[in-house]
C-alpha cells in the first residue's frame, strides 16, 4: 500500500500532456517586465533607475523587510522604465522594465554544467546566500525560501521535507526538472539539510512519475539520510500539510507551521535554485514552466527567463488555440484566470494552462441535496456546504467557530459538487472576512 | 479571440451531477421492480407505472402553477419518489390511492419544504405512512406472489403473522413452523407476501452492491443500520426466543432491507458526517425493532426513518467530521 495522506481527497483526470517533454529554453523576450513583487511579505525595493544598464543575474530590487525577497534582472540590457504594469489579474503593478540587449551574465555567475557536491558554506552562509539570490517557494506559495531555513527559536527541525508531488493536474515542471536536473536537486537537498542541520530528507513524489521515482531512488542509494518517499495519487497532496501527514504521518496543528511537527518543507524547484544558488552563484531568475492545455499544438517544458510576457511561451507551444475560453496561470485546481497574456512569467508561475471554450464554463448552480461529498473530499475535515451557507449568511463567529480558517483553498469541494456549487468562491469569502475579524479583534 | 472567462479556481468539474445519483439509484432499484413484476405479474407494473407518472404531473403541475418555479422534472428524484412510493405498498392497492399519496409524497413531501434538497422528511415515506395512516385496509391486504395463487392466500406478511400468532399466546418457533409461514430461502428471494419491491432481499442486496461501486452512497447508514438490527434483535432473541424472533428473520422481512438501503440512504434526509451517519442508522435499526416488538404496528421502517429524519438536523449540529490537526481538549 503506497502512503497517502489520510482525510478526504480527489483524483481528477491527470492530463499530463507535456509529460516526457524535455525542457526547452524559451528565447530571450525583447522586454524583460519584472515585478517587484513576486513573493508574499514587503515588496522589494527598486535599486536601479531609468537609464541603467544591467547583466543577467544583477541586483535590481532589494529585500525590503524580514519576509521579503531580493529580485534580479533576468536579462541584460537598459532598463527602460519603472512604472506599474498590469499584472495576470488585470491590477497595476510596479515593475521595472528592461529592453533586452544581448545576453551579458553577472561574471560571478558559474555557467559551466560541472556538478559541485562539496557543501564549503557554514549553515549561516548558506542562508545568506539563499537571501541573496532571491529564491523563494516555487511551488507556487512563493514564500521566502531563507525564511524557512530559520526555524523560530524554541523549535528545531528535524526532517527536510521536498515536495516533489506535482499533484495539480496537467502541469509536469517539476517532473521535468527531476529527470533532467536529478543530481543537481539530490545535492541541493544536501545544501538544505547542512543549512537546517537535520540528519535525514524525505523526497514525496506521487507514483505517477515512476521515472522520477527510479532516478531519484538510484541517486539516493548513495547519499545518507535521503529518502524517496513514493506516494498514491490523489490531490491535494502537494499541500504542505497533507504532505507531512502522507510522508511522515503526523498531523501540524490547526493553526500552526510545520515546524511544529518538526518539519520544513521544500519544493523541488525551490531546491533546484538553492543548489544553483550557492554552488553556482546563480540567483533565481528563470524557472521551468509547463505550457499546456487540450487544444495546445505542443505542449512542453520551458525554461523561462522570469518577465518574460505569458503570450511568449503561448506562441511557442504553437500560439492560442481558437477555442481558447480560459487562460490559466497554474493548475487547474488552484491555478489563476488570467486577464493578459502580456503579463509575465513570475518566480511562482508553474504552468500556463489553456482550456477550451466548453471546458471553462461552469454548469447552472442548483440547490444542495446534502449528499454529503464535499464533506467526504475534504482534505481538512471541514464541512464546504455549511461553511457556504454561513458564507451566504455572513455568519462570522459561526464560520470561526467551524474552523474556516483551516481552508486550504484545494477546491476538492467545488471539484466533487454534484449540484454544481460555487463552494469555495463563497468560503474563499467567508474566510476573507472571517479572518479581517480575527485580526480587528486581536489589535 | 473569443470570450475569455474569468473565473475563481477550481477550474475543473468532477462531472457529477443530480442526474447521474439520481438515476443511479434507480437503476439501483431496478432488480428489485423487476423481481416484483415476476412475482406479482402486471399489477406491481401498472401500480409502479401509476405511482411513477402521477409523482412526475404532480412535480409538474405544481412547480408550473402553483409555485410557478422551473420545473426539476429530469433531475430524477420524482422518479426515485414514484418507485419509492410504488415499493412501499402492495401491488394489488386500488390505482386512486396510489395518486393520492403521489400527491402527498411529492406535494407535502417535497415540493412545500422547497423541493428537491430542502425537505426535512423522505417524500415517499410521508406519502406511504398518509396512505398507511388514511387506508390501513387497502394498505395491509397483500397478494401473495402470483404463480402461489393457488394457495389463494392473501392476508399478512410474516411480521404481521409473527405479531398476531404472538398475541395469540403462541411461540416464535411455533409461528415459524405453521404451514402458512415461509422459509428463509422464499423471504430472500421474495417468494412471500409483501409490499411490491420489498420482498425480496437479494435483489435489494444487488442494489446496495451497485450503489457503494458506483460510489453514490457510502455504506455507513445501512450497514450501521443492519448491525444494530443484528446486535439489538439478536440480545432480544437470546435473552427469551420464545417471544423474540431471531435477528436474521428481522433483517430479510417486512421493509427493513428496502429502507435500510434506498430510503434511509435519502441524500437529503439524512446526517452529512460519518459519524452521525452511523448514529442515524443505530437510531433507525432500534426504533424498528422497537416498533416491530412492542408498538402497535408489525412494521416499524417508515416510521423510524421518518422519526430519525427529524433528529437528522441536530445530528449534524453536534456530529461534526474529524477536522484535521485538531485535538479535542479532554
Amino acid at each position: 500500500m503506497l502512503k497517502t495522506f489520510s482525510i478526504g481527497g480527489i483524483h481528477p483526470p491527470e492530463n499530463k500532456l507535456s509529460k516526457g517533454k524535455s525542457i526547452e529554453v524559451l528565447p530571450l523576450p525583447e522586454k524583460a517586465i519584472i515585478p517587484i513583487s513576486q513573493h508574499i511579505g514587503a515588496p522589494a525595493t527598486v535599486i536601479v533607475k531609468k537609464g541603467d544598464t544591467v547583466k543577467v543575474g544583477q541586483l535590481i530590487a532589494k529585500a525590503s523587510g524580514f519576509i521579503s525577497a531580493n529580485i534580479h534582472s533576468s536579462v541584460s540590457g537598459t532598463v527602460e522604465k519603472i512604472d506599474n504594469i498590469v499584472d495576470a489579474s488585470g491590477y497595476p503593478k510596479p515593475a521595472v522594465i528592461i529592453k533586452v540587449e544581448g545576453d551579458e551574465w553577472e561574471e560571478s555567475i558559474d555557467r559551466s554544467e560541472i556538478l559541485i557536491s562539496n557543501v564549503e558554506l557554514s549553515k549561516e552562509e548558506i542562508i545568506a546566500k539563499v537571501a541573496e539570490a532571491g529564491i523563494v517557494g516555487l511551488g507556487g506559495a512563493t514564500f521566502p525560501a531563507n525564511v524557512k531555513l530559520m526555524p523560530p527559536s524554541g523549535t528545531k527541525a528535524e526532517v527536510l521535507i521536498i515536495n516533489a508531488v506535482e499533484c495539480e493536474p496537467y502541469l509536469t515542471s517539476d517532473h521535468s526538472i527531476m529527470i533532467e536536473k536529478g543530481e543537481e536537486i539530490i545535492n541541493g537537498v544536501h545544501i538544505v539539510m547542512k543549512a537546517l542541520e537535520v540528519q535525514s530528507a524525505i523526497i514525496g513524489i506521487e507514483n505517477n512519475k515512476p521515472d522520477a521515482i527510479k532516478y531519484l531512488s538510484e541517486l539516493a542509494k548513495k547519499c545518507i539520510g535521503i529518502e524517496i518517499c513514493p506516494l498514491k495519487v490523489q490531490y491535494p497532496q502537494g499541500g504542505e500539510k497533507q504532505l507531512i501527514k502522507a510522508t511522515i504521518n503526523k498531523e501540524v496543528p490547526s493553526g500552526a507551521l510545520p515546524i511544529a511537527v518538526g518539519a520544513v518543507v521544500q519544493n523541488v524547484g525551490s531546491i533546484l535554485a538553492i543548489y544553483e544558488a550557492v554552488q553556482k552563484n546563480k540567483p533565481l531568475f528563470e524557472r521551468v514552466v509547463t505550457i499546456t492545455g487540450k487544444s495546445v499544438t505542443n505542449p512542453g517544458n520551458y525554461l523561462c527567463r522570469i518577465g518574460t510576457p505569458i503570450k511568449n511561451i503561448i506562441e511557442a507551444a504553437g500560439g492560442i488555440p481558437s477555442d481558447t475560453g480560459k487562460i490559466i496561470g497554474g493548475g487547474p485546481m488552484m491555478g489563476k484566470a488570467l486577464t493578459n497574456i502580456d503579463s509575465p512569467l513570475t518566480k511562482g508561475s508553474s504552468g500556463i494552462l489553456i482550456m477550451d471554450d466548453k471546458e471553462s464554463q461552469r454548469d447552472t448552480q442548483r440547490d444542495c441535496i446534502r449528499c454529503a461529498k464535499c464533506v467526504n473530499v475534504c482534505p481538512m475535515g471541514l464541512e464546504p456546504f455549511l461553511l457556504m451557507t454561513l458564507a451566504e449568511n455572513n455568519n462570522i463567529e459561526r464560520m470561526e467557530t467551524e474552523d474556516i480558517m483551516d481552508c486550504i483553498e484545494c477546491g476538492s469541494c467545488s471539484y466533487t459538487c454534484p449540484a454544481n456549487r460555487a463552494l469555495l468562491d463563497y468560503i474563499r469569502l467567508g474566510k476573507g472576512r472571517t479572518g479581517h475579524m480575527i485580526r480587528t479583534r486581536k489589535q | 479571440m473569443n470570450n475569455i472567462f474569468i473565473s475563481p479556481s477550481p477550474h475543473v468539474h468532477s462531472g457529477d451531477s443530480i442526474q447521474k445519483n439520481m438515476y443511479g439509484v434507480v437503476i439501483a432499484m431496478l432488480p428489485a421492480m423487476i423481481l416484483a413484476g415476476i412475482y406479482f405479474g402486471l399489477g406491481a407494473i401498472i401500480v409502479a407505472t401509476v405511482s411513477v407518472v402521477s409523482c412526475l404531473l404532480f412535480e409538474y403541475l405544481i412547480q408550473k402553477f402553483i409555485l410557478k418555479v422551473k420545473t426539476t422534472l429530469t433531475d430524477g428524484s420524482a422518479l426515485i419518489t414514484g418507485l419509492l412510493l410504488a415499493f412501499n405498498v402492495p401491488s394489488d392497492i386500488p390505482l386512486w390511492i396510489i395518486v393520492i399519496g403521489a400527491l402527498v409524497a411529492i406535494g407535502m413531501g417535497k415540493l412545500s419544504f422547497g423541493g428537491l434538497g430542502n425537505n426535512v422528511f423522505n417524500p415517499a415515506l410521508v406519502g406511504r405512512v398518509f396512505l398507511l395512516i388514511s387506508f390501513p385496509v387497502q394498505m395491509t391486504s397483500w397478494p401473495k406472489p402470483a404463480h402461489l395463487s393457488a394457495d389463494a392466500y392473501t392476508g399478512a406478511t410474516p411480521l404481521a403473522m409473527l405479531k398476531e400468532g404472538i398475541a395469540n399466546g403462541e411461540s416464535v418457533a411455533s409461528i415459524m413452523q405453521s404451514n402458512n409461514f415461509p422459509s428463509y430461502k422464499d423471504m430472500f428471494m421474495g417468494n412471500i407476501g409483501g409490499s411490491l419491491g420489498e420482498v425480496a432481499a437479494i435483489a435489494i442486496l444487488l442494489g446496495l452492491a451497485y450503489m457503494l461501486i458506483k460510489k453514490i452512497i457510502t455504506w455507513h447508514i445501512p450497514v450501521s443500520i443492519l448491525g444494530t438490527v443484528a446486535i439489538f434483535g439478536g440480545i432480544l432473541h437470546l435473552s427469551d426466543p420464545i417471544h423474540y424472533a431471531d435477528p436474521l428473520f428481522h433483517m430479510v422481512s417486512g421493509g427493513l432491507l428496502a429502507g435500510a438501503v434506498f430510503m434511509a440512504t435519502d441524500y437529503v434526509t439524512s446526517p452529512m458526517s460519518k459519524k452521525g451517519m452511523i448514529i442515524y442508522g443505530i437510531g433507525i435499526g432500534l426504533l424498528t425493532i422497537i416498533i416491530r416488538v412492542w408498538g402497535a404496528y408489525p412494521e416499524g421502517m417508515s416510521f423510524a426513518i421518518l422519526i430519525m429524519n427529524a433528529f437528522t438536523p441536530l445530528i449534524n449540529t453536534y456530529c461534526k467530521p474529524k477536522r484535521f490537526g485538531v485535538i479535542k481538549n479532554k
